[in-house]
């Protein structure tokens, strides 16, 4: 357990597992898009797949003990190399492979200078729709808050 | 004599082109689309992918529309095709410490940190069938407030003041079992019970937890708390050597708190049933922790004396895939079978007739079975 907080604290490189999980969440039209914006589109190898398969999501006994299986989850994979050599993983939950091919791409592309700016604005427009979601349904669900009043019994 | 038979190859054939017939309905009415069930019977797909054990909320829809609505056919149908999936590996395990919290209630504290959010649930709906759905009227948008202070958990809050067992810990030195993976064996650690509960069959495990509420298997339980809302699934990549997000699952734990034990070591303190599954199911997640800690006799010496305690029964036997299964099979060709029970019936007739008209019997012999 100690090793699993202290790998979550530290990641290698922080920016790039951000990265990803942004890729992982990004819609096939959000990637499309921003796949056909690109100036110069590099030629793109397939290392592995894209392929779908199993991740068996855990749990912890409960909340925060050991671990156990809760049950699988479907996930879609692809690794890509760029005819530049920058090797990029794509990975999310669900069956969509062209989406994984897609968020693989980005990943690679995010290692090389020339293409930052792109893969910044993609990941901008990502973290912005999960953030105002994610705001959203954060309001919802305030706003079915229970504010317990206390009735003045008179005798004190 | 075993007479074998054929000839069923084109009733089946005509059957199954019956069946899709039937499952599509009036051809007048629009074919329901699988976005439409995922949206409008989410609840339906969320039983489905808890009970396959198998997260993917459009191949759950599909199932459910595949099945005609017939919920364990769906669930069937979805475990079925997660073997034909290889698999990549184990996530990092949830926090539902971290939750995005939708909705969340405890019965033990009113003034919590976070509050009680009732969500998007049925408690305190009269359950008056609403006509207003016949005519499809105009849904209003939800109300909205200023999001308020981080939901701690309650176990935590109970925890500082050590009155309450830990979170489940194993014996030094287990290795995590995985029932897909190991045939059942009992006695059965905990770890492999919760993922059998986990995808265990929710009416099974309402009628067990029931069970101990009425006595058979007493917990006298609480609810400590009941959250659901998405939870982060990580992947640890070796290529990378860190783990990275997959994207998020809708969970639903329950923290049950029973009452106290105590001995000469160990002062009295609450202890805990727990309950985590895929989906939004209440019901199911607050059933699976009254199971947990009815079936957690061994920890805390306690007498078997009901069923929802009996661990190999209950573990045995929650599972609907296996039930139906073995159940359903009953109508499947059993003819050499009965005619041998049968001629068995009628020889056994035969001697108690012989008997009974003052005839020497003859050799009695028991039924086989």
């Amino acid at each position: 357990m100690m090793d699993a907080k202290l790998k979550q604290e530290s990641p290698p490189d922080p920016a790039r597992k951000n990265a990803m999980g942004l890729l992982a969440r990004a819609t096939l039209g959000e990637l499309d898009a921003a796949w056909e914006a690109l100036a110069d589109k590099p030629e793109v190898h397939p290392v592995r797949g894209p392929e779908t398969g199993l991740v068996m999501v855990r749990g912890r006994i409960g909340g925060a003990g050991d671990p156990f299986n809760l049950g699988e989850a479907t996930v879609s994979r692809a690794t890509i190399r760029l005819s530049t050599g920058e090797i990029g993983h794509g990975q999310l939950l669900g069956t969509d492979k062209e989406r994984a091919r897609l968020a693989a791409i980005f990943d690679a592309l995010s290692q090389r200078d020339g293409n930052r700016a792109e893969v910044e604005a993609l990941l901008g427009r990502v973290a912005e729709r999960l953030s105002k979601e994610e705001r959203r349904k954060a309001e919802e669900t305030a706003a079915t808050r229970v504010d317990f009043f206390t009735m003045v019994r008179g005798d004190d | 004599m075993y007479v074998a038979v054929k000839g069923g190859e084109a009733a089946i054939a005509n059957a199954h082109r019956l069946l899709a017939d039937r499952r599509r309905g009036d051809r007048n009415l629009p074919s329901i689309t699988i976005d439409q069930v995922v949206e409008q019977l989410g609840l339906a797909v969320d039983r489905v992918m808890a009970e396959a054990s198998l997260y993917d909320r459009a191949l759950a829809a599909l199932a459910v529309r595949q099945a005609r609505g017939d919920m364990i056919e769906a669930i069937f149908i979805l475990r079925a095709y997660r073997t034909t999936l290889p698999r990549f590996g184990y996530s990092e395990p949830v926090d539902t410490a971290s939750m995005k919290v939708e909705r969340r209630v405890s019965a033990t504290y009113k003034d919590l940190p976070g509050g009680q959010l009732l969500g998007p649930t049925f408690d305190y709906t009269h359950r008056l069938l609403d006509p207003s759905l016949i005519a499809d009227e105009t849904v209003e948008e939800p109300a909205v407030k200023e999001p308020g202070e981080h939901v701690m958990r309650v176990s935590d809050i109970l925890d500082g003041e050590g009155l309450i067992e830990g979170d489940g810990q194993m014996p030094e030195g287990h290795v995590m079992g995985d029932l897909t993976r190991e045939p059942m064996e009992f006695p059965m650690a905990r770890d492999l019970r919760l993922q059998a509960l986990a995808r265990g069959d929710e009416g099974f495990l309402l009628a067990l937890a029931y069970s101990t509420q009425r006595g058979y298997g007493r917990t006298h339980p609480f609810v400590g708390e009941v959250r659901i809302g998405e939870v982060e699934v990580e992947l640890d990549l070796p290529e990378l050597g860190f783990a990275v997000s997959l994207g998020t699952v809708r969970v639903t734990e329950c923290q049950m708190v029973n009452q106290f034990m105590g001995s000469a070591k160990q002062p009295p303190q609450f202890t805990r049933g727990y309950g985590l599954v895929f989906g939004q199911s209440e019901r199911k997640a607050m059933s699976m922790s009254l199971v947990d800690r009815a079936l957690r006799t061994d920890e805390f010496s306690e007498d078997i004396v009901a069923p929802a305690q009996d661990q190999e029964f209950v573990i045995s036997h929650a599972d609907n895939v296996q039930a139906t299964g073995f159940v359903e099979h009953l109508k499947l060709p059993h003819y050499v079978d009965f005619q041998a029970e049968l001629d068995l019936v009628r020889r056994m007739r035969r001697d108690y007739e012989a008997a009974n008209s003052g005839e020497t019997p003859k050799e009695q012999r028991e039924a086989a079975e």
